[in-house]
C-alpha cells in the first residue's frame, strides 16, 4: 500500500505574530515553525497502518520554503520512507485550491492508495487541501477521522460529527482522508531514526504555476477588541485576593 | 445573479447554523441587492421547504433523488455542483459545520470555484465583496477577497450571525431543480451515526466550571487544578488537547465536538479561546481566564481577565479558599 502523508510548517503556538509592515502576512523573523499539529497525528496513522500491514511505503509532502524540509526530515525520523518537498513559487499561497492544484500536478503520478492529511492548518485554517487533492485525483474523500480500519482492500473510517457523536464511514480506494487530533498518540522519534532520516530520499521538485490564486489576503490585522473585560493585573497576591472577592462579592459562588 | 444558501438538515429539521446563513445571505442580498433563494437536497425535501415559505426568499429551490437520502460527500457534492453549473449563483452561502468542511471543498475542486470558508464577517468595499477570517485560531484576523468573476463559495462561522434576524416574507416560489446521480460513483456510504458511552458527570447542569487548556503544561500539573475544583465545589472540564493527551476522559471536553454549557461561571484555566472551544462554553453567564499571553483571544470574550502564571496563581488561590 502506498500512503502519501501531507505535513506542513507552521508558526508554533508559542512564537510571536507580529504583522508585516505592509500588513500581508506576518513577519516570520524570530518564528519558531513547527509541524502542524493535526499532521502530527497523520504522520502517526499512516506509519501506523503501515505497520499494521506489514508492508507499504509512506511518503511524506509538504509545499513551503526551504525551511519546510525540517517538517519533512521530522516525519522522516520518526519512519516515513521517503520525502517530496514542492517548493513554494509563489509567497504565502494563501488559496487552498491552488495549493492543492500545486499537489496534485506533483503527486499524480505516485498513483496513492491513501492520502493523509490534517484537519486543518493551524496558520490559515481552511480545512480543505486534503479534501481538493482527493477530488482532483479522483479519489473518495473522509474528514475529521478519529479512527481508521482497512480490509479487504476498502477503508473504514471512523468520522467525528458535532457534539460528541460519531459515525462510520465506508470508502472505496484509493482515498483522501484528513485526520482529527487525538486519533493516536505521536511517537517521538528516536536517536537511530534521526540518524536513518539524513540518509533518506528526499526529491525537492518545482512547479512552474501556470495556477492562479482564486482567493487572496488583502490584510492581516488583530482583531478588534468590543468588550470591556476588568483585567486583574497586579502581583499574585492582589490576583488571587480579588479573585476570591470576585467570587464571594460579585458572583456569589462561594 | 442572486445568492443561494444552501441548507443542512439536522435530525430536529433545519440545522441551527443555517438559520444563521440564511440570516447572513438575507443581509448580503440587501447591501448587493441580489435576490436570496434557498436551495433543498434529499430524497423528500417537501416538509424542510415549508420552513421557509414564510421566509424573506425569492425561491425555494429543491433537489430530490433517492440517493440523496443519506449524506455522503460524493453525492452532495456532485448535486451542489449540477445546481451552481446551471443556475450560476454569484454567492453560494452556507454556516461552516463539520458535513461542510466534509464535501464543499469537493465543490468548489470540481468547479474551479474559490470556496472562502469559515468567515466571521462580510464587507463590501467599493461594490466588492470582503470577507473576514480567523488566522492562528483567531489571535488574527484576515480580510479575504474572492478572485475572478463566477460563482463563490462561502461558509459563516458559528453565531457569525443570528438566528434571530432572519427576515419573514411571503411569495417564495417552490421550484424543483433536476440533477443526474449515478449511483456507482458514490464511493463513500456513511453508516448511522452514534454517541461514544456518556461520562460520570453532567457538565450541562454544573453551576461552576473549572476547565483546563494546554497551558497546564503537563500532566503532573493536573492535581493542582483538581484542589481548586474541590475548594470550589465545581466541576472539572478541560479543552481538546488535554483530552487528545490523554490526560483526562473526552466527557469533560468542552466545545463543538464535546459538550455545550452554561454555568454561573466559566474559569479557563490556559485555554487561548479557539472558536471551536468557545461554541461550547459562551453562553456562561460568566468567564474569568487565567492566561500568561495577554492577546489570548478569551479575554476578549471573558468578564474577568488575570494575565499570569497558573501554575503560580492556581496553588495560591487554592489555600486561601481553603483558609
Ligand atoms: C473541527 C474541530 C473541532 C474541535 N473541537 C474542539 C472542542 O470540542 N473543544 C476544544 O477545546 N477544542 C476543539 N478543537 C481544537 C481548537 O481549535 C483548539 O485547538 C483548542 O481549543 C485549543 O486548546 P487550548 O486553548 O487548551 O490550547 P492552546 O490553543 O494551545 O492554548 C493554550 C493557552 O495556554 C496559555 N498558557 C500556556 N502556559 C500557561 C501558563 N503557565 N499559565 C497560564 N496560561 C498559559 C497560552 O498562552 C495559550 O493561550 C477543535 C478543532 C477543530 C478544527
Ligand atoms: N503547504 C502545505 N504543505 C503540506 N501540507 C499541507 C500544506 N497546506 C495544507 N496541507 C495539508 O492539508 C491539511 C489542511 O490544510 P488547510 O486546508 O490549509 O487547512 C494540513 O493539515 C496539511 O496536512
Amino acid at each position: 500500500m502506498k500512503i502519501c502523508v501531507l505535513v506542513k510548517q507552521v508558526p508554533g503556538s508559542d512564537s510571536p505574530l507580529k504583522i508585516s509592515d505592509d500588513q500581508s502576512w506576518i513577519n516570520e523573523e524570530n518564528v519558531n515553525f513547527i509541524t502542524n499539529e493535526s499532521d502530527n497525528y497523520a504522520v502517526e496513522e499512516a506509519l501506523q497502518l503501515k505497520e499494521k500491514l506489514g508492508e507499504g511505503e509512506v511518503v511524506a509532502v509538504s509545499l513551503g520554503p526551504e525551511r519546510t524540509q525540517r517538517t519533512i526530515r521530522e516525519a522522516l525520523s520518526k519512519g516515513a520512507d521517503r520525502g517530496i518537498h514542492i517548493e513554494e513559487s509563489y509567497p504565502y499561497a494563501s488559496d487552498p485550491l491552488q495549493i492543492a492544484r500545486t499537489f496534485a500536478s506533483v503527486l499524480e503520478g505516485e498513483q496513492f492508495d491513501l492520502i493523509l492529511s490534517g484537519l486543518q492548518s493551524d496558520d490559515f485554517g481552511f480545512g480543505q487541501v486534503g479534501v481538493i487533492l482527493g477530488e482532483m485525483l479522483g479519489m473518495s474523500t473522509s474528514t475529521l477521522v478519529m479512527e481508521t480500519e482497512l480490509a479487504d482492500g476498502k477503508m473504514k473510517v471512523k468520522r467525528e460529527l458535532e457534539a460528541g457523536w460519531f459515525q462510520w464511514v465506508n470508502l472505496d480506494l484509493p482515498a483522501s482522508i484528513s485526520i482529527q487530533s487525538g486519533i493516536n498518540t505521536p511517537r517521538y522519534p528516536s536517536l537511530k531514526g534521526i540518524m536513518g532520516a539524513k540518509k533518506k530520499e528526499l526529491n525537492k521538485v518545482s512547479v512552474d504555476s501556470n495556477n492562479e490564486p482564486r482567493q487572496s489576503i488583502s490584510k492581516v490585522y488583530i482583531p478588534k477588541k468590543t468588550k470591556r473585560t476588568e483585567m486583574i493585573v497586579g502581583t499574585v497576591d492582589y490576583q488571587v485576593e480579588r479573585l476570591v472577592e470576585v467570587f464571594k462579592k460579585d458572583l456569589r459562588i462561594l | 445573479m442572486s445568492v443561494f444558501v444552501v441548507v443542512e438538515q439536522s435530525n430536529s429539521g433545519v440545522h441551527r447554523m443555517s438559520w444563521e446563513a440564511l440570516a447572513g445571505g438575507q443581509a448580503l442580498g440587501r447591501d448587493l441587492s441580489l435576490p436570496v433563494s434557498v436551495v433543498l437536497m434529499g430524497e423528500n425535501v417537501s416538509a424542510l421547504a415549508e420552513s421557509f415559505q414564510s421566509k424573506d426568499v425569492k425561491e425555494i429551490l429543491k433537489v430530490e433523488t433517492p440517493l440523496l437520502s443519506n449524506y455522503s460527500a460524493d453525492g452532495f457534492s456532485s448535486a451542489l455542483a449540477q445546481v451552481i453549473e446551471t443556475e450560476s449563483p454569484k454567492y453560494v452561502i452556507m454556516g461552516h459545520t463539520y458535513m461542510v468542511r466534509d464535501f464543499l471543498p469537493r465543490v468548489s475542486a470540481k468547479l474551479g470555484l474559490p470556496f472562502l470558508a469559515d468567515n466571521i464577517a462580510y464587507g463590501v468595499e467599493d461594490g466588492s465583496l470582503v470577507l473576514s477570517k480567523q488566522l492562528f485560531s483567531g489571535k488574527l484576523v484576515a480580510d479575504v477577497s474572492p478572485n475572478g468573476d463566477g460563482p463563490c463559495i462561502i461558509s459563516f462561522q458559528s453565531a457569525a450571525f443570528q438566528e434571530e434576524d432572519v427576515t419573514d416574507g411571503s411569495g417564495a416560489s417552490v421550484r424543483d431543480i433536476s440533477i443526474s446521480l449515478d449511483e456507482n460513483t458514490i464511493r463513500s456510504r456513511p453508516e448511522e451515526p452514534f454517541q461514544e458511552a456518556a461520562g460520570a458527570v453532567d457538565l450541562s447542569s454544573a453551576e461552576v466550571i473549572v476547565s483546563v487548556g494546554r497551558g497546564i503544561g503537563k500532566e503532573e500539573n493536573l492535581p493542582m487544578v483538581k484542589d481548586l475544583v474541590q475548594a470550589m465545589g465545581a466541576e472539572l472540564a478541560s479543552s481538546r488537547p488535554v483530552v487528545d493527551a490523554g490526560w483526562l476522559e473526552s466527557y469533560h471536553q468542552v466545545g463543538s465536538s464535546g459538550q455545550t454549557v452554561a454555568p454561573k461561571l466559566y474559569f479557563a484555566l490556559g485555554i487561548s479561546g479557539a472558536i471551536q472551544h468557545v461554541v461550547g462554553m459562551k453562553g456562561s453567564k460568566n468567564i474569568i481566564a487565567i492566561n500568561k499571553d495577554p492577546e489570548a483571544p478569551l479575554f476578549e470574550l471573558a468578564d474577568y481577565g488575570v494575565v499570569g502564571d497558573l501554575l503560580e496563581i492556581v496553588p495560591k488561590l487554592t489555600e486561601t479558599l481553603q483558609g
